[in-house]
C-alpha cells in the first residue's frame, strides 16, 4: 500500500490522507463494470425496437389464391402473397415436368440440398407439392431483385439453349422452371419455396402449411 | 495608449467593451485568434486546398435545403412519392430546394473525392496528421451512409430496389445475415417501416454525427496545421514574434481566396441546378420517376454515380471461396475498398510527403489508382457482361495494388528532398 496525501480532500496539513490504490482501482473497476452492464441493458430496447413490429408480423398472414384459371406454361404473379414478398405461381406442362425430372448437369443444386430454401415436401425434382404447380418466392437469392418469367422453350439473348425459367435482369442469374439455379451465375441458391398447402383442387394457401398452421 | 483609446469613435469603443464583456465569460477572442486570425496556412496553397472549404459550403447547403424539404415531405409509403411531386409542383420554389439538395449530394461527393485525392497527392495523412485522416475517413463513411438513407426517401422504384439490393448485401454475412436484414428493414421486405427509420437516420442521426465529425476534423486540423503542396513545413521558419514566415493567417487572407473560389464553384453548381438537375439520369435516375413497386424490379439497377466504383468491385467478386458464397466476398471487397485508405498513414514508408518529391513509382501508382477508380465508376454503371466483369476484376486488383504495394514502392524509389521553404510555382 502506498501512502500519498490526497489532493483537495480533508485537512492534509494535520492528517495526511493515505490513498488506498488497490481499493480505488477496485471501485473504479466495479463501477465501470456495473455501469457497462447497465448501458448494455439500456441499449436493448433501442436495438429491439428495430425488429419487425407486431403490425409487420401480422401483415405476414397467409394468403389464399384461386389457381383454377392458370393454364399450363403460364405464371400467376408476381403477387404480394407471403409477407408482402412477390410470389410466383406457375403451372407446368407435362413436357416441362418430364424435363425437370431429367438430370441436368448445368444446375448448381439439382437435388435441393439446402434445407433452408424449401420445406421438406418441396424437396423433389420439381420442388413443389404437385409436379405441375410450382410456387416460388420471386426474389433472386443473390441480392433480392425480382427475376423475370421467361416460360417458353426458345433461344433467349442470355441463353441460346433456354429451356424456360426465370432470369434476373440485375446481375444475370438464371433459374429453371422449378426455381433451381444454374451454375456459374451470381445467385448462390435455388429460389426459396414459401410454406403453402392446397385447401382444395384449385385453392392454394400461401404462407402456412400443416406444420405452421 | 490613453490617447489612441480616446481617439477611437463611439462604436469601436462600444464594440471593444462588448468583446471585453464576452471574453470575461466565454473564450471569444481566444477562439477567434486560435482558429482564424492567428491560424497560419502555407501561402502557396493551390486549387486542391479549396476542397475542404467547399465541402463546408455544400454541407451548409445540404443542411438548410434539407430542413426546408422536411417541412413538406411525408415519410409514408402512400405519401412519400406524392409529397416529392408536391414539392416539385405546388410548393413555392420547392423545385429549387429539391434540386439544390439532390445536386448538392452529387457535388458533395465530387468535392470530397477531390479533397481525398489532395490527401493522396500531398501525403496529408502522414505523421502528425494520422488522426486528422482517420476522422476524415469516418466522415466519408458517414457521408456514404447519409447518401444511401436519403436515396430511399423519394420512394421511387430505383430508390426501393437499390435499398433492397444494398440491404441484401448484409444477408451475405454467414449465420447472422438473414436476421440482420430483417433487423435493418424492420420488416420482411423494404416497406414503410424501413422508409420511416431511414428518414429518422437521414434527417436527424447522421447529420448530427456528420456535423460532430466535421467539428473534430477542424479541431484536429488546427492542432497540427495544413500541409504545403511541396511538402515544406512552415513551422520550421518563424520570425522574431513566432509567426511562420511562409504562412498567412486564415483570417482575412485564406478566407478571401476561399470566398473567391466559392463564387466560381457556385457558378458551376448553379449551372447544374438550373440547366441539368437530372444530369442525364446520373444525378436523378430515370426509374425513380416511377413510384416504388415491390413486385417490379427496374430492368437495370444502378446506384447513383458516386457509389459505382465500389459497386463495380462488389460485382467483380464472382468466385466462392472457403465454402462461402461469392456474394459475401463481394461485400468484403467492397467494404475493404472503402476502408483501406484508412491504413495509408502506416502504408506510406516514403521519407517525403508530397508527390512532387516522391519518385516515379509513386507517381505511376497514383495515376493508375485514379484511372482504376474512374474506370470502375464507369463499369459500375454498365449492365453486367463477361467483358465488364473481367475488366472490373483487373481494375479492382489495380485499385488495391496502390495500397498493398505502397510499403514496398515508397521505400525502394528515389526521392528528392522537400524544399526548406515553400515554393510558389
Amino acid at each position: 500500500m502506498s501512502t500519498e496525501s490526497a489532493v483537495g480532500g480533508g485537512t492534509p496539513s494535520t492528517a495526511p490522507n493515505p490513498v488506498n490504490r488497490e481499493r480505488r482501482y477496485f471501485l473504479i473497476g466495479a463501477t465501470a463494470t456495473v455501469g457497462g452492464v447497465g448501458a448494455v441493458g439500456a441499449a436493448i430496447p433501442f436495438v429491439q425496437s428495430w425488429m419487425p413490429s407486431a403490425k409487420a408480423r401480422a401483415a405476414g398472414a397467409p394468403v389464399t389464391l384461386d389457381i383454377g384459371k392458370l393454364r399450363p406454361g403460364e405464371m400467376l404473379g408476381p403477387i404480394p402473397a407471403w409477407r408482402g414478398k412477390p410470389v410466383f405461381v406457375v403451372r407446368r406442362s407435362d413436357e416441362t415436368v418430364a424435363h425437370l425430372e431429367q438430370a441436368d448437369p448445368n444446375l448448381a443444386d439439382p437435388d435441393s440440398s439446402n434445407p433452408e430454401m424449401q420445406p421438406e415436401y418441396a424437396r423433389n425434382p420439381w420442388r413443389s407439392r404437385r409436379p405441375e404447380i410450382g410456387i416460388y418466392l420471386g426474389l433472386c437469392t443473390h441480392l433480392g431483385c425480382s427475376p423475370k418469367f421467361y416460360g417458353a422453350v426458345q433461344p433467349e439473348s442470355f441463353d441460346a439453349n433456354w429451356q424456360g425459367g426465370f432470369f434476373c435482369p440485375c446481375h444475370g442469374s438464371r433459374f429453371d422452371l422449378a426455381g433451381r439455379v444454374v451454375k456459374a451465375v451470381p445467385a448462390p441458391d435455388n429460389l426459396e419455396v414459401p410454406p403453402y398447402r392446397f385447401a382444395s383442387e384449385n385453392t392454394v394457401v400461401i404462407g402456412e402449411d400443416e406444420e405452421t398452421a | 495608449m490613453e490617447q489612441t483609446q480616446q481617439a477611437k469613435g463611439a462604436i469601436p469603443r462600444l464594440w471593444g467593451g462588448l468583446v471585453d464583456w464576452a471574453d470575461a465569460r466565454f473564450p471569444a477572442t481566444e477562439t477567434w485568434d486560435y482558429h482564424l486570425a492567428k491560424y497560419y496556412a502555407p501561402k502557396n496553397h493551390n486549387f486542391w486546398y479549396l476542397m475542404g472549404w467547399l465541402a463546408m459550403v455544400i454541407l451548409a447547403n445540404q443542411l438548410i435545403t434539407g430542413i426546408w424539404l422536411t417541412m413538406s415531405y411525408v415519410p409514408s409509403d402512400e405519401g412519400a412519392f406524392a409529397s416529392v411531386e408536391y414539392i416539385m409542383r405546388d410548393v413555392e420554389f420547392g423545385w429549387l430546394l429539391r434540386y439544390l439538395h439532390s445536386t448538392g449530394a452529387s457535388a458533395f461527393f465530387v468535392i470530397v473525392y477531390l479533397h481525398m485525392f489532395r490527401g493522396l497527392m500531398y501525403g496529408s495523412y502522414r505523421k502528425p496528421r494520422e488522426l486528422l485522416w482517420l476522422i476524415g475517413m469516418a466522415i466519408f463513411v458517414a457521408l456514404m451512409a447519409e447518401g444511401f438513407f436519403g436515396y430511399l426517401l423519394p420512394w421511387g422504384n430505383m430508390s426501393y430496389w437499390a435499398a433492397q439490393v444494398i440491404i441484401s448485401l448484409f444477408g451475405a454475412i454467414p449465420y447472422i445475415g438473414p436476421d440482420l436484414m430483417e433487423w435493418i428493414r424492420g420488416d420482411f421486405l423494404v416497406s414503410e417501416i424501413t422508409l420511416n427509420r431511414f428518414f429518422a437516420l437521414h434527417v436527424v442521426a447522421l447529420p448530427l454525427v456528420l456535423v460532430g465529425l466535421v467539428f473534430v476534423h477542424l479541431v484536429a486540423l488546427h492542432h497540427v496545421g495544413s500541409t504545403a503542396p511541396d511538402g515544406a513545413d512552415i513551422k520550421k521558419h518563424k520570425d522574431a514574434t513566432g509567426k511562420p514566415l511562409d504562412g498567412i493567417p486564415f483570417w482575412p487572407y485564406t478566407v478571401t481566396h476561399d470566398v473567391h473560389a466559392t463564387v466560381v464553384f457556385l457558378f458551376i453548381f448553379c449551372a447544374a441546378v438550373f440547366y441539368a438537375p437530372e444530369m442525364g439520369g446520373y444525378f436523378l435516375e430515370k426509374p425513380n420517376f416511377e413510384m416504388a413497386n415491390p413486385l417490379k424490379t427496374p430492368e437495370h439497377i444502378v446506384p447513383v454515380w458516386y457509389y459505382t466504383p465500389f459497386y463495380a468491385m462488389l460485382r467483380a467478386a464472382t468466385y466462392p471461396l472457403f465454402g462461402v458464397p461469392a456474394k459475401f466476398w463481394g461485400l468484403v471487397v467492397m467494404a475493404g475498398a472503402i476502408a483501406i485508405p484508412a491504413l495509408l498513414p502506416w502504408l506510406d514508408r516514403s521519407p517525403v510527403a508530397s508527390i512532387r518529391s516522391k519518385g516515379l513509382a509513386s507517381k505511376w501508382m497514383l495515376g493508375l489508382f485514379v484511372v482504376s477508380f474512374v474506370i470502375l465508376g464507369y463499369l459500375g454503371i454498365t449492365p453486367p457482361s463477361p467483358v465488364a466483369t473481367a475488366a472490373a476484376q483487373v481494375f479492382t486488383v489495380l485499385y488495391f495494388a496502390y495500397f498493398v504495394l505502397m510499403p514496398w514502392y515508397t521505400r525502394v524509389e528515389k526521392t528528392k528532398p522537400p524544399p526548406e521553404r515553400v515554393t510558389t510555382r
